[in-house]
């Protein structure tokens, strides 16, 4: 059994090579464009649209620490989880006015979550491959079942959150641009984080953790970091979607293992783990799919997903990134073998 | 917590929750023992475990309905849930041999999330059990009384179990399984076509997994989202006794029924799961730092 790589990831190349930035800064302004626009362009799907901006942040976290670093997390929603009790609680508890105790929750929320990762990281993390995927299967389901019987929480029946102060249609678009930068900034976050030295050491620990400590990486701190910084980001996502979904349930909301905890591992796959933007393209071909089943396939979507998910799984291994760099490298090879039959 | 104090003051009872505990852990230990047989040969960690025991639940439940006396039924649904075996291996199991285990992981997640929400839609999400008409035991005035069902459960476990290892040590294809987890290169060299081996071998897990369905819907109940913990017990026990090792699995079997016995006891039927999860991720923990001493860790 070979644990600590990753096959059907593409071997350790820089996240951001320099000949494709330009290319990269393109996109990045085309994307952020069609999302400051959305709203306009298709006023009636906001919410979705929001949603769709909380998947892609769901797949580039989870790509941090599963794609970057190997480390396949199946409880990341944990962290998320996090977020959404607490900008919850301090929205109800705190007595400050509205908009104050969202962003405050907010924030809060996320640093709660990288505090979870902190606290749970040094243990959790010491355990590696498919051991590790296991033991963080269970986190989102522990987390579920002691909130459903924390009465502070809201046990079982959950938590509502406050009433946006304005009519329903600002509601739903401030939320909208609320995820829009959330995702946006965890983006920027996590290419600025991939080319940095730790972000090599991060592919360091994903080839052979050995070896990468052997060289002198801190390895534990690193994988430590990481999971904070991917834990930050999701507990921060967390207070505007309880508010934008306006109730709390510890299930199928904030811990939905089963869901969320589910989807942002597949939506890396389906894209391409281990590469900056097959999460995002991942993201986007899932959520698209998700919503046609549910409206094509009332009642039987989620039989529909258990089947989309084995074939993802079976057949795309290496995602659409995967796919294109096996196109691209097809391409390039016909050119030095010319030269090798000339030589 | 008020139920500690119970078990302080009656000692006897604590006698009652161990030898129940040792009962259902042979449930537990038979599932555990399939997952550990397609581990050890397929090198494939199958999360839908839990959900081929729901259905081979189910089986016994619509015979139970029809008619048919439930200790009957246990060998028909192990033989239904043998021939989804043997269906699911050439469309999906097939191309899991081989590959990174995380993806293994990943698509038998996928199937699992399949079967319980066809169970949810086939089915509904209601709770079902079977009565077993098997008579109990008591001893001791009543106060310590052992449900016939968790004692047939335990034999029909020990049986199936013992049938098993006949299975492997005697017959053609059984040694086919054993030389192919121990090199499956060397043996398709010898000449034993080790696809043919992976598959029987899945289909036996999954009769296995069908039978322990039949007890557990005896002893308790099923429904569509119960698979998950039957997964992670059988993991939790396989992780704790190693692969191919029948006597430590029924050692970690037993002791897990008689932990969640006793937690169940303490803590309440609602903190069971958590509990269960919780001793999980304890235990990764614990047998990664006594390994970490010696600069190993759990492969």
């Amino acid at each position: 059994m070979t644990t600590s790589t990753a096959p059907g990831v593409a071997p350790s190349t820089p996240a951001v090579a320099p000949p494709t930035r330009g290319r990269d800064i393109a996109l990045l302004v085309g994307l952020g464009a069609l999302g400051a626009l959305a709203p306009w362009i298709a006023p009636h799907i906001v919410t979705q649209a929001a949603f769709l901006w909380l998947m892609i942040l769901f797949a580039v976290t989870w790509d941090i620490n599963g794609g970057q670093m190997g480390y396949n997390s199946f409880g990341n929603v944990f962290f998320f989880g996090l977020g959404v009790y607490a900008c919850a609680l301090v929205q109800r508890d705190s007595g400050l006015a509205y908009y104050p105790a969202l962003f405050i929750g907010t924030a809060l929320g996320g640093l709660v979550a990288a505090l979870g990762a902190l606290v749970l990281g040094p243990a959790i993390l010491g355990i590696r491959g498919h051991y590790f995927a296991i033991a963080t299967l269970g986190l989102s389901i522990v987390a579920a079942d002691l909130a459903s019987a924390w009465e502070y929480v809201g046990a079982a029946s959950g938590m509502t959150v406050p009433v946006f102060p304005g009519p329903i249609t600002d509601r739903s678009r401030f939320f909208y641009y609320l995820l829009f930068a959330l995702a946006a900034i965890t983006f920027l976050a996590a290419r600025a984080l991939l080319s940095t030295r730790l972000g090599l050491a991060m592919n360091a620990i994903r080839d052979n953790e050995d070896k990468a400590e052997a060289m002198g990486l801190h390895t534990t701190r690193t994988k430590v970091f990481a999971w904070c910084v991917s834990a930050f980001f999701l507990g921060a996502a967390g207070g505007p979607v309880g508010n934008l979904v306006g109730f709390i349930d510890p299930r199928d909301l904030a811990f939905a293992g089963a869901t969320f905890g589910v989807w942002m591992v597949l939506m890396a796959v389906l894209g391409g783990k281990g590469t900056l933007w097959g999460p995002v393209i991942g993201a986007v071909i899932f959520h698209v799919t998700q919503e046609a089943f549910w409206t094509y396939l009332l009642g039987w979507q989620r039989v529909a997903m258990g089947v989309l998910i084995v074939v993802i799984v079976v057949f795309f291994p290496t995602g659409v990134a995967g796919w294109f760099a096996r196109m691209r490298r097809r391409n390039e090879a016909v050119a030095p073998t010319a030269v090798e039959s000339v030589r | 917590m008020s139920n500690l104090g119970v078990l302080v003051d009656a000692p006897i009872l604590i006698v009652q929750l161990v030898v129940s505990g040792i009962l259902v852990g042979a449930i537990f230990a038979l599932v555990a023992y399939g997952m550990a047989l397609v581990w050890g040969v397929m090198n494939i960690i199958n999360i839908a475990q839990g959900e081929f025991v729901m259905l081979g639940g189910y089986v016994v439940f619509y015979l139970d309905r029809a008619g048919v006396h439930p200790l009957l039924g246990i060998p028909i649904a192990a033989a239904a849930l043998a021939v989804l075996g043997a269906a699911l291996y050439p469309l999906v199991i097939r191309r899991l041999v081989d590959r990174d285990m995380f993806v293994s992981i990943l698509a038998t997640f996928g199937i699992s999330i399949l079967l319980q929400q066809l169970a949810d839609q086939l089915f509904s999400a209601d709770i079902r059990t079977v009565p077993s008409h098997v008579p109990g035991l008591s001893f001791d005035g009543g106060l310590i009384s052992i449900p016939g069902i968790k004692l047939a459960g335990f034999v029909a476990a020990l049986a199936v179990g013992g049938a098993l290892v006949l299975f492997l040590r005697h017959t053609r294809i059984g040694q086919a399984i054993r030389a192919t987890a121990q090199n499956a290169r060397a043996a398709r060299v010898l000449g034993i076509d080790t696809d043919r081996v992976y598959a029987t071998t899945f289909a036996l897990n999954c009769a296995i997994c069908g039978a322990a369905g039949g007890l557990v819907v005896m002893t308790w109940f099923v429904q569509p989202y119960l698979g998950l913990t039957y997964t992670l017990r059988s993991f939790m026990i396989v992780v704790a006794a190693g692969l191919g090792n029948l006597p430590g699995v029924i050692v970690a079997g037993s002791a897990l029924g008689v932990l969640e016995e006793g937690a169940g006891f303490v803590l309440g039927a609602e903190y069971q799961t958590a509990f269960i999860f919780l001793l999980l991720i304890a235990l990764l923990i614990g047998r990664n730092l006594m390994l970490a001493r010696q600069r190993k860790y759990l492969q």
